[in-house]
This record gives C-alpha cells, structure tokens and sequence, in this order.
C-alpha cells in the first residue's frame, strides 16, 4: 500500500542523467519549472513535453514508475481543475444553477492541469535520479556563496538530507504499524469521516514516538563522531564540472531560450 | 482451523528494477495445536510468509486457506481471520498507543464490536495471561520496561482470543532472561489454551527447547521441515544457509565422532545431559 508512493524517492540505475553533477539537475529543474510558467500557449507546452519525453528517456526511469508518483497529487490535481473550471470569469459557454463554465475557465483548468503534472513530473526526474546525498551536496554547493550573508548553508543542507533520509523510513515504519494495527482488527478505510479520523490515531501516536526516538538515537550517533556542523568539513566527492555537465547546462539553456522565443513569436 | 498454503508466491515491487521474489512455491499445512518454529535468516522470507497467514498480504499467485476457505475471495471476512489469526509484529511494543496499559489491550476486542463488558473481561483476562503485575494496568505504557511492554503488546493481541497465535521474533532486543520469561510464556499459552502457536525466530536455540515443529525457510523457499530432530540432523545443510543446529547438536555430534556410543539426536541440555550420564552410567 504505502510502497506506492513514488514521490521523492530514488530509482537505482545507470543512465547519464543519473551520472550528470547534481548541481546541473537542481538549475534544470528550477530552470524548467520557470519555463513552465513563462509559457502561456500550447505550443510552448509540446516543447516542453518533447524536453520532458527526453528527459526520461534518457534517465532510463520505467514511465509506469514516474507516473505511480502522480497519484500522491491526483487529489490536488482534481481540485486545481475543477475550480479553475467554475471560477474563470469570461464567456460563459456553459451555465447550470450557480455554476458557470466559460472558454477562460476550460483553457485555464487545461493549462494548470498540465503545469502541475509537468511540474511534478520535472521534479520526480530529479529526485528519481539523484541520491539524496548527492541532491543536498549539491544544494549545498550552489547556495555556498550565500554564506557570506552568514546564512548557515551547510546546517541547512544536512537538516534537507536528514529530513530525505527520513522519508523512506517514516514510511516504512507507518507501514509496520498500520500492518500490526489492522492485525489487531483496526479499520482504516471505512467510517465516517470522523470515525476514520479517529482512527488513524492508533498509527499516528506510535509513528511520532518513533519518529522521535530515531531522531534521538540519529543526534546521538552524530555527537558520537564528534559532529559539530560545517566549519573546516571536506568531502569525500566533492563535486566538479566534467563535459557532460556543460553540455546538459547548454541544452538546458536552448531550452529556456526557446520558450522566451515561443512566447515572444506568438503574442 | 487449520491453515494451508498452497504454491503460494510472492514479488515484492514487480514490474520494477527493485522486483525481488520473497516467496516461491511455498506449500505448507499448518494443523490445530501445533507449537512451530519458523527459522530462517534475515531476508528469507518468514515475515512475508506470516504476513499471508492472516491476509495483510496477498500472494502473488497461489492460494491461502483457512479453516477451507480461500482467504483472498472477495467476499470472505478478513476482520473475523485477524481475530483468529493473531499476529503479534517483530518489536510489538512500538505500536502501542494508549494512556494506560488497559485501554490498549482493549483496543483489538473493541474494533471486534464486542460488549464494553466483554472486551474489558478480555483486557483483564489477557492481561493476568501474560502476567502482567497488577500495579502497571493503569500506568502509561511507556513507562515500563522494554520486557513489560512487550508483554501488553502480546496481551493486546491474546484479548482478541486467536486460535492461531503467530509471533515475529518476540525476543528480539530482550535480555536471556526477557528471553527466557517471553518464550516461558508462550509455551504455557499453548499448553494451558490450546492454541496453534508459530514462533518466528533467526535462532535454533531459542525454539529447541519450545517447538514440536521446525519449518526453515531459505531465500523464500521451505528448506526443511520436520520434528526438530530431524531438522538438526542436517546440521551441515543449516550451516551452509548461514543457520546453526543448538549447541548440544554440535556437542553430540563431537562425541559420536570420537567413538562415544551416544544418540545424536537429542535437542535440549537437559536431554544431552541425560544421554551422556545414560552412556557413562
């Protein structure tokens, strides 16, 4: 059941997206998301679409395995649709009681539709195919010069891995105790919408208290190996630019300059 | 109410990169009132396979029965199965969750929708069965001790009155003599209820003494299974899957090699002891 869920999680394979510097795949996955919403016009989006399909085609992730993610939004998704579809002012086409579709609304509700799932399947490529180590080594890096406005970079990149690394196991264990709750004869999928609120608390007062317990248990294991944050740390790998890193930013950047052009050309 | 497998397989992740298989072709009968030790290494498939025995998993292909019925048509009860098919989870106390001890023992009888009365009965009774002191009923089960814990976690699966009691390593993390007073406790359940115990465990010394069954799982497969005599006998199989035969196997053994008449397939010390004083006279 909770295996499912996609969002955020590392797929293991060999691909030269896996291999490319994180730093490039966190500028293209910011640099994209800011296409998206620069783009205004289909045309803008099959471009977009074409660097997506390649994208995870290069990354060898299974297509199945990158939309499983999407059904963590499927809710958020419906929801964006829907009001944007009723709450467009413009040309009605369409009216039933308070409720009133326009043309505004419908091209709306599909642009936003596509936005979110683009975006979210932007960001499952990164995550999918960097190590969260990696990703925050490389978060790391880019907001390094941010230290010099005393912003604690380093402090903020190892709270982002611990709270990665988590993940995986929050979930794992929420399984374990949602499996040994049920073997109990707990009833999480039926009832009224407060019965059903009412029982997760069986799963939530165990999942905090071990959520608490590892956190402890990880700060000791820290103190042990006489952690004390940033300063004066060197890395095992630190990152550095190869060629293939130039040539992912150019294409990246052919992109962007694309979809300035499409918007420019057409409107 | 006994419980068949039958060609049971499971994948965990199919269709992925990840997929790995965690069952193949296990066939397995479980009768009434048998006491079992299910043993294998980490990763080789026992907590899957206990996982289909009360349906939080569905196999892949093949078949669960319980009392002859498919556990996995639609229309059969799974909430009625996990009354009869108790499960107790490796680390058991980690799912407790209530203010005090009592209330969550009454947890697994309440969502059975019995009576408050009978469901407090159950607590009570359930809580004497594991013995718990009766001091600690109404302390916060966070307060107690690891072994204690243990012991309401076991107790808030016994209120639910199983027939088949399956426990996922229920030493684990204990002291020898948790240890010792956990596995006391099952066998006087057995004894004294009548139930079908399976007692998952990663070590042959633990079960020995307890268990009239040994089933031994090997990369998801059944290995062995049979009266613990006959499982230790292949003590050199045990040994290539990374699993040992009890010590007093091994001491037996030693001793036939060296030319002493002894009979080799006893199981506990204090049959081992017996046996050599019998040569010996």
């Amino acid at each position: 059941m909770l295996r499912d869920i996609t969002l955020g999680q590392y797929y293991q394979t060999d691909s030269c997206i896996h291999r490319l510097d994180p730093r490039v795949k966190i500028m293209a996955t910011l640099l994209f998301i800011i296409s998206l919403f620069i783009i205004d016009n289909y045309i803008g989006y099959v471009v977009a679409a074409a660097f997506l399909v390649m994208a995870i085609k290069l990354s060898r992730v299974p297509v199945k395995f990158i939309f499983k993610g999407m059904k963590a939004i499927y809710m958020l998704l419906v929801i964006t649709m829907v009001f944007n579809l009723f709450l467009t002012p413009g040309e009605p086409i369409f009216e039933f009681w308070v409720l009133k579709i326009t043309r505004e609304g419908i091209r709306t509700a599909i642009l936003m539709g596509i936005r979110l799932v683009f975006l979210i399947t932007g960001s499952s490529i990164m995550t999918l195919t960097t190590t969260p180590n990696q990703l925050t080594d490389g978060l790391e890096k880019l907001m390094n010069p941010l230290k010099r406005l005393h912003v604690p970079v380093h402090e903020i990149a190892m709270m982002m891995a611990i709270a990665l690394r988590f993940i995986p196991i929050l979930l794992e264990e929420t399984d374990k105790i949602m499996k040994a709750q049920i073997a109990r004869g707990a009833d999480f999928e039926s009832g009224s919408i407060m019965n059903r609120a009412k029982s997760l608390i069986p799963l939530l007062v165990p999942l905090f208290i071990s959520a608490f317990r590892r956190a402890n248990d990880l700060a000791m294991a820290m103190e042990a190996r006489c952690y004390r944050g940033g300063e004066g740390r060197t890395k095992m790998k630190p990152l550095i630019y190869k060629k293939r890193d130039v040539i992912a930013y150019l294409i990246v950047i052919l992109y962007m300059a694309l979809c300035i052009l499409l918007g420019k050309i057409l409107f | 109410m006994s419980i068949i497998l039958d060609h049971v397989n499971y994948i965990y992740d199919a269709d992925t990169a990840m997929a790995h298989t965690a069952l193949k072709d296990v066939c397995l009968q479980i009768p009434d009132g048998q006491f079992i030790g299910l043993i294998g290494h980490t990763g080789s498939g026992k907590s899957t396979l206990i996982q289909h025995m009360n349906g939080l998993v569905k196999p892949t292909s093949g078949s669960v029965f319980f009392d002859g019925k498919d556990i996995n048509d639609e229309d059969y009860d799974k909430k009625k199965l996990r009354a009869k098919v108790g499960l107790v989870f490796q680390y058991p106390e980690h799912q407790l969750f209530e203010v005090d001890c009592f209330s969550d023992v009454c947890f697994g009888p309440k969502n059975l929708g019995l009576s408050k009365k009978e469901v407090e009965l159950r607590a009570y009774e359930a809580l004497k069965q594991v013995g718990l002191p009766d001091e600690y009923f109404y302390q916060s089960p966070f307060d107690l001790s690891g072994g204690q814990k243990r012991r309401v976690a076991i107790a808030g699966v016994l209120a639910m009155k199983p027939d088949v009691l399956i426990l996922d390593e229920p030493t684990a993390g204990l002291d020898p003599k948790g240890r010792e007073e956990i596995l006391g406790l099952i066998k006087k359940l057995h004894d004294t209820m009548g139930i079908t115990v399976i007692l998952v465990s990663h070590s042959m010394e633990d079960v020995a003494d307890y268990v009239e069954r040994i089933i031994v799982m090997n990369k998801g497969e059944v290995f062995l299974d049979g009266e613990p005599k006959k499982v230790f006998a292949y003590y050199e199989e045990l040994e290539k899957i990374g699993l040992a035969a009890p010590q007093v196997t091994y001491v037996m053994q030693e001793l036939s090699k060296a030319g002493i008449p002894v009979n080799t397939d006893v199981t506990t010390i204090k049959e081992a002891a017996d046996e050599i004083m019998r040569v010996f006279g």
